[in-house]
């Protein structure tokens, strides 16, 4: 049991450590200003610069952000990715609600399956960055009692808007997974629409659910970094991405911190639906078969 | 009153191929009478509608014409009053619910109290000979198992009809035979009426009262066998029933049915 659970750690960092020697290996062998090919950029340069080697990246994470004294840039990354995180949860909670919410439409109405489907597929090819500036100004004009929109909430929406698809999509697979057999069945105990979705549709879409969260989950972080860098959000990781990486010229290996923090995030993202999964393993039973 | 009364029953289906659509006739002008209590076995070669016109009873489909009852009310009020039990081909057990979960279903569906839920399905998991097992999930318990869950799930609310399409159908043939004589006890103890699918010649006489005998193309209703029964009491001993000659009897009576009929088939749908 124990080493089940420790193989696939091994792998991870081995794949992690495959990929720090595949820079530093291209950084040694690589010719200093990169392959040109007719004003074409084909392979990156290996200046400091462009390319730190990984453990100047990792120590100077372990170092004062600004200055000789102050916070650490791991603190500082670690800080920002605590709220960026929160503010995809949030994205994705919206989101997550919105999706399941359209798949139950979906599934009960054939028309609304026909009618909104396109215009979900659509919903994805407007570009995120065009929609931020939009969504900020929204809000803005907002006015919800006591409630003061704020610029993260811009953020939560977008990422949202992201998420969302996915998870509608694979929440309508999955409510439309049982067998005809099963079906069915509820037919013949004579029960309508919503104690079939109770005990028949939603138990049986639980695997679909999952993968689609997980998915959904992932995009609801990028949707938020883009989002914070495109509406100049305040303390999240997409912020600091862009501070530390306008300081580039002077302080190359910084802006790897930010980066790695944004994939941490995703692996904590994936860690918890994962663990979701786990509070649902009966409802997975035919999956692990 | 009947359990089942089916009369002047025609199922047409339309069946879209490449281009257009065609028509198939599942059923054509199938009358069938199911006495309380009786148990009904519905034989024939596949296409013959024996399925389809289970799933009619059911209320599972309409007929295009012609009046399905059952126990004197139309099909549809039938099912939604829960007059009848199902079980199909493949068990149909919930996977993520254990055994007694899914024996509960039926009764949880129609909002019965859940200590009721509880002892209803101790005792028919008990009946059906899984008292050990009441708490496994699905997937670990074996083909044959299964099929004693769906039947247990089917009985869970007192029918006094128990519709069974094929359900021994994926087993192998000792269990098949093993499940055969159990479904008997069953059915001696809850006097339901049963209509039981198959296409197996001595499961039907062994089992059954009464034989129907369907052919295809259209499905029609071609012979009624009725069973001899030897005079040995049912029970322990369902092993020398299989080997009376009553028994062989009415096998070849049957199987003189099925095949007579296939020689007649052609001529038949001449002469309409």
């Amino acid at each position: 049991m124990r080493a089940r659970g420790a193989q696939p750690l091994l792998f991870g960092a081995l794949g992690v450590l495959l990929l720090a020697l595949a820079w530093e290996l291209y950084k040694a062998l690589g010719p200093a200003e990169g392959v040109v090919i007719g004003g074409t950029v084909l392979l990156p340069r290996t200046t400091e610069l462009a390319m730190p080697h990984v453990w100047d990246s990792v120590a100077r994470a372990f170092e004062p952000a600004t200055g000789s004294a102050g916070e650490l840039v791991v603190v500082a990354v670690a800080r920002a990715a605590v709220q960026t995180l929160g503010t995809a949860a949030m994205g994705l909670v919206l989101g997550a609600l919105v999706g399941v919410l359209l798949a139950l439409v979906m599934q009960r109405f054939r028309l609304a399956d026909r009618a909104m489907l396109p215009w979900l597929i659509l919903s994805q090819t407007v570009p995120l960055i065009a929609l931020a500036p939009l969504v900020v100004a929204w809000g803005g004009r907002l006015e919800l009692g006591a409630l003061q929109w704020e610029r993260w909430m811009s953020v939560a929406v977008i990422a949202s808007y992201l998420a969302f698809f996915p998870i509608a999509i694979g929440t309508l697979r999955g409510l439309r997974a049982p067998d005809q057999e099963h079906l069915d069945l509820f037919r013949a105990q004579g029960v309508g629409w919503w104690r079939t979705l109770r005990y028949l549709r939603l138990p049986a879409a639980v695997p679909q659910l999952l993968s689609s969260l997980r998915l959904g989950a992932a995009t609801a972080i990028v949707g938020t970094v883009v989002a914070e860098v495109s509406t100049g959000a305040r303390g999240g990781i997409g912020r600091l991405i862009v501070e530390y990486a306008q300081s580039g010229s002077s302080d190359p290996a910084k802006a790897w911190a930010p980066i790695a923090g944004a994939v941490v995030m995703g692996l904590v993202a994936a860690g918890i639906v994962a663990l979701a999964g786990l509070a649902l393993r009966d409802y997975r039973r035919a999956e692990a078969r | 009153m009947s359990a089942v009364e089916v009369s002047g029953v025609t199922k047409v289906f339309e069946v879209r191929s490449g281009r257009g659509a065609a028509t198939v006739r599942a059923l054509d002008d199938v009358s069938l009478t199911v006495a309380e209590g009786e148990f009904v076995a519905l034989i024939g070669p596949s296409g013959c509608g024996k399925s389809t016109l289970m799933r009619l009873i059911a209320d599972l489909d309409e007929p295009s014409s012609g009046d399905v009852r059952v126990f004197g009310m139309p099909a549809r009020r039938a099912r939604l009053e829960r007059a009848y039990g199902i079980a199909f081909q493949q068990s149909g057990l919930l996977p993520w619910r254990t055994v007694r979960a899914n024996v509960e279903l039926p009764l949880q569906l129609h909002g019965a109290p859940a200590a009721d839920r509880r002892a209803r399905a101790d005792e028919l998991i008990e009946l059906v000979g899984l008292t050990e097992f009441a708490d496994r999930h699905p997937d670990q318990l074996s083909g044959g198992m299964q099929q004693r869950v769906a039947i247990a799930r089917a009985l869970a609310e007192h029918p006094r009809l128990l519709l069974m399409d094929e359900p021994f159908g994926a087993l192998d043939e000792m269990t098949r035979e093993r499940l055969q004589g159990e479904l008997l006890r069953i059915r001696a103890e809850t006097g339901a009426a049963v209509v039981f699918v198959t296409h197996s010649i001595p499961e039907a006489v062994f089992l059954a009262d009464r034989v129907v005998v369907m052919s295809p193309r259209p499905g029609r209703i071609t012979d009624t066998v009725a069973v001899e029964r030897a005079p040995i009491a049912a029970g322990p001993a369902d092993d020398a029933v299989r080997e009376t000659d009553a028994f062989f009897r009415s096998v070849t009576a049957v199987r003189e049915a099925l095949h007579g009929r296939e020689g007649a088939a052609p001529r038949g749908a001449e002469a309409r």
